[in-house]
């Protein structure tokens, strides 16, 4: 690991590579994941799903399901309340309730094979599978839309009869109502300088035309939630997700039942990278449960978590570039289109507003289109809508550096954003390492070394990510032998309770093994937005110092009544308090004497930053294309990153190489592979292919430490951004070994051989 | 229940005798009968290794096999791997290197890594790669899964 590691000497603690608090829970298989609850009396639940694309329910009958013995209840739509449009917090995509709702139990249509509509609750598995087969659901089969392009035809069937389009200006926005019908849920345009007198300036001109697959997050934990609906009306909720706030709120409003009369108890979480932001399960589990008076658990296998869980949305992008010979750039269009699937709400103005982001450009045109198609509902998923925008759009800056004869990192550098320049969204750039991150680039040995052998290319691409702030909530309380206990609202997926430790730790002088931490239930710590967004060891963070130097503070006043001086004159170093006079007392004995010196010492925080901190990555890629299969070889990687300070390093390498690896299985082999009605042919792991040790190299990380001004350790969402470049500098590296430019994700080896029986154009800049 | 079949299965140590329906998996069996919740599911059809577990030491997904299909065998799942106080060399190296993150798969690498070094004491990274290739993690990359094992190996 490159680092620039004489910024944290300053700090005792960050920067340092502890082991994880709850690391021996998992190496010995004591940690509880939601599918591992038992509760006296627990039911099992499953959940009937159609079988069309497209179609109409006329009616449910599930009278035979229930005259089957062990059958305890049967729940469909209409056992749940009716909803109207109502927008709800899902970090990072929009929520609203009536889709949420819709999407959880189909209630007039089913809009996707997967759709649920209906679920039971049953003794055993295979009683409740047996009556899943004997509910009959009467539908009236309809024409399917299974692509983006295909639904925005205005003669396309239609799968909202009432939708209309909204024109929207800004990301986040719902926008005017066009009153226009259409599966065009909304248009969105960004608009910057003037476009069309940029691209009269302009010297050379790239247009490009890019398509993406649908591909999932691939969690290796499918769905899992367990619910108990009390006699007194309480429901407590076991729930695998990213948070336990979350999945509390969607419950309740689904429900239609006020929030407090829920608890969410957060389980460990197998992985969500997005996916389990959104509920899917709780308010069915609970429903059954309310019905049955027991508790009731439901876990979907894989082919449920692929057809009825939310990919990412597969896209067409289309690109323009227009530059000055000296690699100026004069202006940038794109027109991206989002499937939505079957409900509006695609990433495109995460799309939209990232793509562009690394480059100064004065004139910027960016339309998008979220448009819904007969396919799951998309959910989020790691940087949710960036990759694919910069899939295309760093595809086409390579090919306009090798249209203008420049190194592509050059063409970057020389369009590259500074702080305070303006994004595509008209909001000035926070200060970020975009240049330095590209420059070591530049220098790194991996970009200088030379590429022997046939069928070898080197490619690079950049991507951005705004990264999420969002409220968080920590109690820090002092324990009598010296330590702390610390409890936030943050669901841990990658081993946020040991950076968040490591701050308390840093915050009151002691060690981050001093410090226990853990994930609070919805009743045992205050409100707090899921773990999504890269938001956790940032905003968390923020309301875990604050917490912590409360209870500092708190100490320093107690260390002064023992001292027998002012509490302004207690000097408090790495967890020694002296009084000047050369007495001192350490942590463990303030700690110890809390209760004679006025209390127990707790503190609670809450974080609502204002600004986040977002971030750049760039990577370098070498690549063997088998000619022969079509294969692609990943040869050797090097992934850059403005991470801001690096907590803990081990930790923001992880997250970057298994973001690499996501996007590697993105680039060359994942995708839903769809039949003309509509069905995914390749639910289960064995034909969605992602990456196995085998697949991938040692990956390179070289973390550039510019300090995010909004955290004052200086640390930085770390988690999404990485996703970003992957596919664009595989693309790169391929067209770069090959002399073919691929404009498709995946570059299966069907693809590849397809490619490499064109004629070779000049496609060789990586 | 009619139509079950009586098993004697040695699981960590313990054995295990239990009436079963044929069609009952091994890996339900372990988590549902014994409640031995650390052999994950991830998959159901054999290609995520989450479930992997030793049967009379070598390593095998616990959903590819049904329990009927263990009787008479030796079984060892993660809860039965290392003594108290005292982890075996590879879930230390886990621990130790950062080889995870949600934990998902923790217990299918190391039931994976221990088969392996079982087999190979000294495990090249080509032949670790091999060797934990039926795995999937979606977090890390496998690089610091890599390193974990590496460490296992050298601390032998």
């Amino acid at each position: 690991m490159t680092s620039t590691e004489a910024r944290k000497q300053q700090y005792r603690v960050i920067g340092t590579r502890p082991i994880r608090h709850d690391g021996l829970d998992k190496v010995t298989g004591r940690a509880r994941y939601g599918a591992d609850i038992h509760l006296p009396g627990l039911l099992t639940g499953k959940v009937l799903r159609s079988p069309h694309a497209h179609a109409r329910i006329r009616g449910i009958d599930a009278s035979k399901a229930l005259a089957l013995p062990g059958v305890e209840a049967v729940v469909t739509a209409a056992d749940f309340p009716i909803h109207e449009d109502m927008e709800i917090d899902l970090v990072e995509t929009l929520g609203n309730l009536r889709v949420l709702a819709e999407n959880i139990m189909a209630s007039e249509k089913v809009l996707y094979r997967g759709h649920a509509v209906a679920a039971v609750a049953a003794t055993s598995a295979a009683i409740a599978e047996e009556a899943l087969g004997l509910i009959e659901v009467d539908y009236e089969v309809l024409p399917p839309v299974l692509n983006g392009p295909d639904a925005m035809d205005a003669n396309s069937p239609r799968l909202h009869e009432n939708m209309t389009t909204h024109s929207v200006a800004k990301r986040f926005e719902r926008g005017t109502d066009t009153g226009v019908g259409s599966n065009i849920a909304s248009h969105l345009q960004f608009k910057l300088g003037d476009p069309e007198a940029g691209f009269a300036e302009a010297d050379v001109i790239v247009e490009r035309e890019y398509t993406t697959s649908t591909v999932h997050q691939g969690y290796i934990e499918p769905h899992t939630a367990t619910a108990l609906w009390d006699f007194d009306g309480q429901v407590t909720l076991w729930s695998s997700s990213q948070g336990a706030f979350g999945m509390r709120a969607q419950t309740a409003a689904v429900l239609g039942i006020p929030e407090s009369r829920v608890k969410a108890i957060p389980m460990e979480i197998g992985g969500g990278f997005g996916g389990k932001l959104n509920t899917y399960l709780d308010p069915v589990a609970a429903a059954l449960s309310r019905e049955t008076g027991k508790p009731v658990k439901i876990t979907m296998d894989r082919a449920e978590v692929f057809i009825a869980t939310g990919p990412t949305s597969a896209t067409r992008s289309r690109i323009k570039l227009g530059a000055k010979k000296d690699g100026t750039l004069t202006a940038a269009w794109s027109e991206l289109v989002y499937e939505a699937g079957a409900f509006p709400g695609s990433p495109v103005g995460a799309g939209a507003s990232t793509g562009f982001a690394p480059y100064k450009i004065e004139n910027i045109l960016v339309d998008g289109y979220d448009v819904v198609v007969n396919k799951p509902k998309v959910a989020a998923y790691r940087a949710p809508g960036s990759p694919q925008a910069a899939f295309a759009i760093e595809s086409a800056m390579s090919e306009l550096a090798e249209k203008l004869g420049m190194d592509p990192i050059e063409l970057r550098l020389k369009n590259v954003i500074r702080p305070g320049d303006r994004l595509p969204t008209g909001v000035p750039l926070l200060p970020t390492g975009c240049e330095e991150m590209e420059k070591a680039m530049r220098s790194h040995p991996h970009y200088n070394a030379p590429i022997e052998g046939p069928n070898r290319g080197r490619g690079v691409a950049v991507g951005f990510w705004g990264n999420a702030g969002n409220s968080s909530s920590a109690t820090v309380s002092v324990t009598a032998d010296g330590g702390v206990t610390l409890v936030t609202g943050s669901v841990d997926i990658g081993g946020t309770r040991a950076s968040l430790a490591m701050q308390a730790a840093e915050v009151l002088g002691i060690t981050a093994e001093d410090v226990r931490p853990s994930v609070g239930d919805t009743a045992s710590v205050g409100w707090t937005g899921q773990t999504g967004g890269s938001r956790t060891t940032f905003s968390t963070g923020l309301a875990v110092v604050a917490a912590a130097e409360k209870v500092r503070d708190e100490m320093v006043k107690r260390a002064a009544i023992l001292l027998e001086t002012e509490p302004e004159k207690i000097e408090f170093d790495a967890g020694t308090f002296k009084n000047g006079a050369g007495k001192s007392l350490s942590f463990q004995e303030v700690a110890a004497a809390q209760v004679r010196t006025g209390g127990s010492i707790t503190a609670s925080a809450s974080s609502n930053p204002r600004q986040v901190g977002p971030a750049f990555a760039g990577h370098i890629v070498d690549v063997e294309v088998d000619p022969e299969t079509g294969k692609v070889e990943i040869l050797r990687y090097t992934a850059f990153q403005d991470v801001g300070t690096a907590a803990h390093p081990s930790y923001v390498e992880g997250q970057i190489q298994g973001a690499v690896a996501q996007g590697v299985g993105w680039a060359l082999n994942e995708e839903y592979v769809w039949s003309e009605d509509g069905r995914m042919e390749n639910a289960s792991f064995l034909d969605y292919r992602m990456p196995t040790t085998l697949d991938l190299p040692m990956i390179e990380t070289v973390l550039i430490e510019e300090p995010n001004p909004a955290h004052p350790f200086g640390i930085r969402g770390v988690g999404e951004v990485c996703i970003v470049p992957p596919m664009a500098a595989i693309a790169n590296a391929v067209a770069n070994a090959t002399g073919r430019r691929l404009t498709h994700l995946p570059m299966s080896p069907g693809r590849i051989l397809e490619a490499l029986e064109r004629p070779a154009t000049n496609g060789t800049g990586g | 229940m009619a139509n079950e079949t009586p098993v004697s299965i040695k699981v960590n140590g313990k054995e295990e005798q239990r009436d079963v329906e044929p069609r009952l998996l091994l890996a339900h069996f372990l988590r549902e009968d014994l409640g031995l919740t650390g052999t994950h599911i991830g998959c159901d059809t054999t290609q995520c290794g989450a479930c992997t577990v030793l049967i009379d030491g070598k390593s095998v997904k616990a959903c590819t096999v049904f329990a009927v299909q263990a009787d008479g065998s030796e079984v060892t799942t993660i809860e039965g791997v290392g003594a108290e106080g005292e982890l075996h060399p590879v879930q230390e190296g886990f621990w130790e290197e950062h080889g995870l993150q949600c934990g998902y798969c923790t217990p299918g690498m190391i039931m994976s890594g221990i088969h392996l070094l079982n087999e190979n004491k000294n495990p090249s990274e080509q032949e670790i790669r091999e060797g934990i290739s039926g795995n999937f993690c979606r977090c890390t990359g496998y690089q610091h899964i890599v390193n974990a094992i590496q460490y296992a190996a050298k601390k032998g």
